[in-house]
């Protein structure tokens, strides 16, 4: 199997470090860059899997990178990492075309688990590709089920739907789900608890002994939660848009919020 | 025959008319000589039956007209009278004039200058920072009007000062907290990512993953305190709306009843009727609300847990309960001292002399309260002398003298609510904030949350509501106290609580009724 090629990008080389350090227990081989402009070269002339960037940077920051990987239609994943990790940082990241927020400072695991639904999702993407290239359409298959037109989106992970009575049931998306492993265990927060947009509202452990932050598409007031899915996980996977959804919330910042959601719709060709 | 050109004669000769009957207006002229001006006036003399009838005539009777008298007369005196009538109009008028001056700018100076100048002053005042000058002017015409609309103006920007004052505070703290979370993260992710490795690579050798399990952890609680901080900072703006309080209460107790009801608590509710709205965030007051309650549930085991809820008007006088939330020395020095807090409300800190000695004493926060902290031993009722600790001015107001001891009086500056005076002397206890006392009394809702649980140690009670401040074994989830603080005073409003181990802890909130 070839090497998985990451590049890791931040201003401070401690980080580097110890992310090349952590990389190469898994085997995975990792470019550093110290500034995002000689990291946005390097990811031009060479082939990368993965991008790790950091927000806060000199001359050129995160965000500026990701509208030029944008712009010059460059689909490497990205994942986001800051110390200012606030909720407004991650989930303009996940609007702006990141695929995870990881916030400062990180354990070896949330890393790796980071990582690894980071070069899931590249593999992903990739067999889509070829599915379209594939004028055949023999060897490839659809590899995950899009959200249904209707529902609202947090980056790739999280979905939200509006209830007729004004709450929004909020669950995970079949493409999140094909980044992880089978799913072990799922850990849930109570009922009448609060989440906020884009923190972490639900934990999942998945077969390999690593564990997801699912971070949540809404803020609001945990209303009910669905405990089909604490009796039996393999819903979650079974029916990710319906019988496996999460919770039902009232939502508390709406208006504000939904601005940083990506309409499911949008997604069909 | 007469000459038509003469010029006596071309009044009734002109244009070669026939002659006709002129009217005096017409036969009269005036013309210029040499010296002075003339009037003629010209006469016919018209045939009459005397004039032919009588022996002396010998006139013709057909003759009509018999001649002309043209008399000329100089108007020379009668120009010398207009000219001297012309002089004294003229200095008739002028008195006039002055007089009516003199008048008019008597009325201008009291009815429109004096109050220009008080504007032009208050502007000046206004201008160099005092934004508690107030135009006196009751009149209701224009210049009243413009007094009013002044006074508001400057009301309006004291107020936005004074926002500005705390949202700027509120962004300084915000960048704050951002910087800090940023240095401080790079560092810890360094020290996380190698001990979370180690760890890992050391699952099997016990000694080691002990001490490694340790800073893993240690770490992992830093993290917490600089998201916790970063949390506290962006405190996000309230949006108000006049609101029934016990709806919120209701809405609240929804939320939580079934948590109350698998707990076996029993929960009573005692609004009063016809409350007045309040003008509050409802999400945020809900969620206040909340978490009191579920703070209640989990200080509750026993089994005969009761939580009473109530809601009721009250009207207070301002003195021992407004909280003094800025104060300045004359040279706009800020006195508020965030590190001694008196009721886990920052304190005004002030230089005090007395007889040689010196240090500071933090004034008691609440407006007629003296709860204040002795940095210095001072005997009762010795005068302190105070000043500002960062400039020394001297903050004894000279012309005043305490009402109630006469003793010397101290002063500070609330931005946007003028003066607290305050007397120095140990032991007497004497305040007075004109601006908080000119309002009145203030109508408020109260609301209550009362447990019969565990309670808080009194040791604890001081500081509950300062940030990062957590009880061993805590369960409380959501916000913390401190964010509740928050709210509350966001709100213009108030949280206090009283506790009694193992009676229980009531948790007082009120709010401002909202104006109409
Ligand atoms: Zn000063
Ligand atoms: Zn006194």
């Amino acid at each position: 199997m070839k090497t998985k090629r990451i590049i890791a990008i931040d201003d401070e080389r401690v980080i580097l470090d110890s992310i090349v350090k952590l990389c190469s227990a898994e085997g995975w081989h990792v470019d550093v860059a110290e500034d995002a402009l000689s990291g946005f070269k390097m990811i031009q002339s060479n082939v990368y899997d993965l991008i790790v960037c950091d927000i806060m940077m000199p001359e050129m920051d995160g965000f500026e990178l990701l509208e030029k990987l944008r712009q010059q239609e460059i689909r490497i994943p990205v994942i986001i990492t800051t110390g200012f990790s606030t909720v407004e940082n991650a989930v303009k990241s996940l609007y702006n075309g990141a695929i995870d927020f990881l916030p400062k400072p990180f354990t070896f695991d949330e890393l790796i688990s980071s990582l690894k639904r980071g070069l899931n999702y590249a593999k992903i993407q990739k067999q889509v590709a070829s599915y379209f290239f594939d004028s055949n359409k023999k060897n490839a298959m659809v590899s995950y089920i899009p959200c249904p037109p209707r529902y609202l989106r947090l980056g790739y992970s999280t979905w939200a739907f509006k209830e007729n009575d004004g709450s929004f049931k909020i669950g995970i998306t079949d493409l999140f789900l094909r980044t992880i492993e089978n799913i072990k265990n799922i850990e849930m927060l109570d009922f009448d608890g609060e989440i906020i947009q884009g923190n972490n509202c639900c934990q999942i452990t998945s077969d390999n002994e690593l564990v997801h932050s699912v971070l949540s598409p809404l803020s609001g007031r945990i209303i009910k939660r669905n405990e089909h899915v604490i009796g039996d996980f393999t819903l979650v996977e079974k029916d990710p848009y319906f019988r496996g959804w999460l919770y039902i919330i009232v939502p508390s910042n709406l208006e504000f919020e939904s601005k940083h959601l990506v309409p499911c719709s949008s997604d069909r060709i | 025959m007469v000459d038509k050109k003469a010029e006596a004669c071309f009044t009734c000769h002109a244009s070669d008319e026939p002659l006709k009957k002129l009217s005096i207006a017409d036969r009269t002229r005036i013309f210029t000589t040499d010296s002075c001006r003339v009037m003629g006036t010209i006469n016919p003399i018209y045939n009459e039956p005397s004039c032919y009838e009588a022996p002396c005539h010998a006139h013709e009777p057909d003759q009509a007209v018999l001649g002309v008298i043209d008399i000329t007369e100089s108007l020379s005196s009668t120009d010398q009278k207009i000219e001297i009538a012309k002089l004294k109009m003229l200095l008739f008028a002028c008195i006039a004039i002055l007089c009516i001056s003199i008048v008019v700018s008597f009325f201008v100076r009291t009815w429109v200058d004096k109050p220009v100048r008080e504007l032009v002053e208050a502007t000046k005042n206004v201008g160099s920072g005092n934004l508690n000058f107030i135009v006196v002017n009751n009149s209701a015409d224009e210049l009243g009007i413009l007094a009013r609309s002044f006074n508001n103006m400057t009301k309006k920007l004291a107020e936005a000062r004074l926002q500005l004052f705390q949202s700027d505070k509120m962004a300084s703290l915000g960048r704050l907290a951002a910087g800090v979370a940023h240095e401080i993260n790079n560092p810890l992710t360094g020290i996380l990512t190698y001990s979370s490795f180690l760890l890992k690579r050391t699952a099997n050798n016990s000694d080691f993953h002990d001490d490694l399990e340790v800073i893993v952890r240690e770490t992992k609680r830093s993290r917490e305190i600089v998201k916790g901080l970063l949390d506290f900072a962006r405190q996000s703006v309230p949006k108000k709306n006049n609101i029934q309080i016990t709806n919120i209460v209701d809405r609240a107790i929804t939320v939580v009843e079934n948590q109350l009801s698998l707990n076996h608590i029993k929960l009573i509710k005692k609004y009063d009727e016809n409350l007045p709205d309040v003008y509050i965030d409802a999400n945020q007051m809900q969620q206040v609300l909340i978490n009191l309650i579920v703070n209640a549930n989990h200080a509750i085991s026993k089994n005969d847990g009761l939580i009473s809820i109530s809601a009721k008007l009250i009207s207070l006088p301002p003195y021992g309960i407004t909280q003094i939330k800025n104060a300045l020395c004359p040279k706009g020095h800020n006195l508020l001292d965030h590190t001694v807090k008196i009721k886990s409300m920052p304190s005004i800190r002030l230089q005090a002399r007395v007889n040689e000695k010196e240090g500071y004493i933090n004034i008691d926060p609440i407006y007629g309260k003296n709860r204040n902290h002795y940095g210095l031993k001072i005997k009762t009722n010795s005068a302190v002398e105070f000043s500002c600790p960062k400039c020394n001015a001297s903050l004894l107001d000279k012309k005043e003298k305490c009402p109630k001891c006469g003793g010397p009086v101290y002063f500070f500056e609330v931005p946007g609510k003028g003066l607290v005076q305050g007397c120095a002397v140990k032991g007497c206890e004497w305040q007075y904030w004109q601006s908080i006392e000119n309002e009145g009394q203030k109508e408020y809702i109260e609301i209550r949350v009362e447990d019969n649980g565990c309670g808080i140690p009194q040791e604890n009670l001081a500081k509950i509501f300062d940030p990062f401040f957590t009880t061993k074994g805590q369960k409380g989830t959501g916000l913390g106290l401190a964010v509740i603080w928050g709210i509350i005073d966001n709100h213009n409003g108030r949280i206090t609580v009283e506790s009694e181990i193992d009676k229980g802890t009531t948790f007082t909130v009120r709010l401002p009724i909202a104006k109409s």
